[in-house]
């Protein structure tokens, strides 16, 4: 892992890319890392776009600023690739990941000129088979973890056992399910470029 | 053994009141500090903490309710933020003028209008002159850190004022940072138990507070207070050193960054402290000899202690994250260049308005600081001394 490494996150409100944000920071905390997690708070409504930031280095991080030139940047929303420019600043180093069922030459497309590494991935698909409900930021946050190499599959999924049991105290019966998510995510997750 | 934990900037506060453990706390919600009261009420009904908690109707009520409780010889403490505050007013003086050392957080954000959320430090701005002792916070350690220091340094004989320990808001407040807690034991160790000298509730000693004070003796109790805020400056730094012994963590009056052979010198306050050390550390890389310093304490504004630090700068400039509206310079300006002035050391010193309502402030932008700052060495050339930094209309 390189030194200093910036992600943006790009979501609707109530897709959770927030709490995607937040608990992508705490797995990176937990294998010893210095973090930022934040969101840019704005006029907050379910649906409308959101961006949520991490910086995540093994040295202590005094920027307080906006991420400008992410190394990563995670779209939840595939919809958003119409209306928000996501490649904006997106370093030709680093690599964007989508969460879409379209294919790679509908997805080249769409990101115009980008000339760096592009990811897919079926949230949908994937939460709605281990959950049975379409909550997004479970499978993404395991595309950022995959591509972006902030630590190895296994520290991952050994840190977010105990996030969940901790999260779903009170729901017990959503952790494996997540679990579930989490492991299809590692392994379904496809570059397209 | 320090914690390490990882929390947002509200959460840390809320953990040092936890920790405190004051007898009352009085607040009324409000974007962006809200956080603070809503987990301070939740240690409540969890019994984690004794504090009666008054959920007020507004925060002139919450501050009334603050004084009232201090004045009978508890130890209170509140959270509020930008029009919060303004609400508070009124008695934001009387706090002072009674002494009586209530603590708050103030998490900084614009003050309206137009209605605005976000960041900036117009509400601190708008309380210099009432008489609180002031701390600021580059992030969440440095607000968790200051409030453990609060009370000490607050309650102290010598000093009796009230105090507010300022961060930005949204910027540090909404942002999950790694952070070292203390032990609750030694947080309660440090803090000590709140023994008042006069208090309300005293029955061998009837006293009423806050009675007539007209022209006999209203000037000797404002020159009182006048001391007790010159008398802060040393109980400040005494506590500074007991926390250093409990932590390692060394505060002062503000910390002075890369300073030793600094020619261009930016001076500024809470998170984007953080922002122009990174900027500082890519120019030294470079050969620069650019240096900060961090203003922690501006209540009392340490005035002969700055101007010693800037003495040897060749071009300084001074962020203010608040404008004063005054067609001659920011506040924090005025006091460092009228600090230096009375110093006799005269340094060419411009003042950059920045960060208005939320306005990102990037190393790009602090970097811009620096260049002018070279500018101005190479040609001995102010120029316009009150700049503008990233508005979208000229400098």
């Amino acid at each position: 892992m390189k030194d200093l490494i910036e992600i943006r996150w790009h979501g609707r409100g109530g897709q959770g890319a927030k709490t995607a944000s937040l608990l992508l920071a705490d797995a990176a905390f937990n294998t010893g890392k210095y973090i930022q997690g934040f969101p840019e708070y704005g006029p907050e409504r379910m649906g409308a776009p959101i961006v949520a930031y991490n910086r995540i280095s093994n040295n202590p991080i005094t920027i307080h600023s906006n991420i400008y030139e992410p190394d990563y940047v995670v779209v939840v929303d595939d919809t958003l690739l119409d209306c928000v420019d996501v490649t904006a600043g997106l370093k030709e180093s680093g690599a964007i990941i989508i969460n879409s069922t379209k294919t790679s030459d509908e997805i080249m497309k769409k990101l115009k000129n980008y000339n760096g590494s592009v990811y897919k991935i079926d949230a949908r698909g994937i939460s709605i088979e281990a959950l049975g409900k379409y909550f997004p930021n479970t499978p993404m946050l395991a595309a950022i973890v995959k591509v972006s190499g902030v630590m190895s599959d296994e520290d991952f999924l050994n840190d977010m056992v105990g996030s969940f049991k901790h999260k779903f105290a009170k729901k017990p019966e959503v952790i494996d399910g997540n679990m579930k998510a989490l492991e299809m995510a590692l392994k379904q997750i496809e570059k397209v470029k | 053994m320090s914690i390490r934990e990882r929390l947002s900037g509200n959460e840390a506060a809320a953990t040092a009141m936890k920790q405190i453990n004051p007898d009352v706390v009085a607040a009324f919600p409000i974007t962006p500090s809200t956080e603070i009261p809503q987990y301070f009420s939740t240690f409540v009904s969890n019994g984690q903490v004794d504090t009666e908690f008054v959920a007020v109707e507004s925060e002139h009520s919450a501050m009334s309710a603050c004084i009232g409780a201090e004045a009978a010889g508890s130890r209170a403490m509140t959270a509020t933020s930008a029009n919060g505050l303004s609400l508070m007013w009124e008695m934001i003086y009387i706090a002072s003028s009674l002494r009586l050392p209530i603590v708050m957080s103030l998490v900084n954000r614009a003050v309206s209008g137009p209605l605005n959320i976000h960041n900036d430090h117009s509400d601190a701005m708008g309380v210099r002159d009432a008489g609180w002792v002031m701390l600021f916070s580059e992030n969440n350690q440095e607000a968790y850190d200051n409030l453990v220091m609060a009370h000490r340094i607050a309650e102290h004989k010598d000093v009796l004022l009230p105090l507010m320990v300022c961060q930005d808001g949204f910027i540090t407040s909404h942002s999950i940072e790694n952070i070292e807690l203390i032990e609750d034991e030694k947080v309660k160790e440090f803090v000590g138990k709140y023994k008042p000298e006069h208090y309300l509730l005293n029955d061998k000693e009837p006293i009423a507070i806050g009675p007539l004070d007209l022209q006999a003796y209203l000037f000797e109790h404002k020159k009182q207070q006048a001391d007790a805020m010159r008398n802060a400056k040393k109980v400040i730094l005494d506590v500074a050193k007991d926390f250093e012994k409990m932590t390692g963590r060394k505060y002062s009056f503000f910390e002075e960054y890369k300073m030793e052979d600094a020619e261009a010198v930016i001076v500024c306050m809470n998170s984007t402290a953080g922002t122009a050390k990174a900027k500082v550390d890519e120019l030294r890389a470079n050969g620069v000899k650019a240096g900060l310093i961090k203003v922690r304490v501006f209540r009392p504004f340490p005035a002969e202690e700055i101007a010693e630090a800037l003495k040897n700068a060749k071009a300084i400039a001074v962020l203010d994250k608040a404008d004063s509206l005054n067609a001659c310079g920011g506040a924090l300006f005025e006091d460092v260049v009228s600090a230096m002035y009375t110093s006799n050391i005269h340094v060419p010193t411009v003042n950059y308005v920045y960060g208005i309502g939320g306005r990102d402030t990037t190393t790009d932008d602090i970097g811009t600081v620096y260049e002018d700052l070279q500018e101005v060495i190479k040609t001995g050339n102010i120029g316009n001394p009150y700049r503008y930094l990233g508005v979208r209309e000229g400098k």
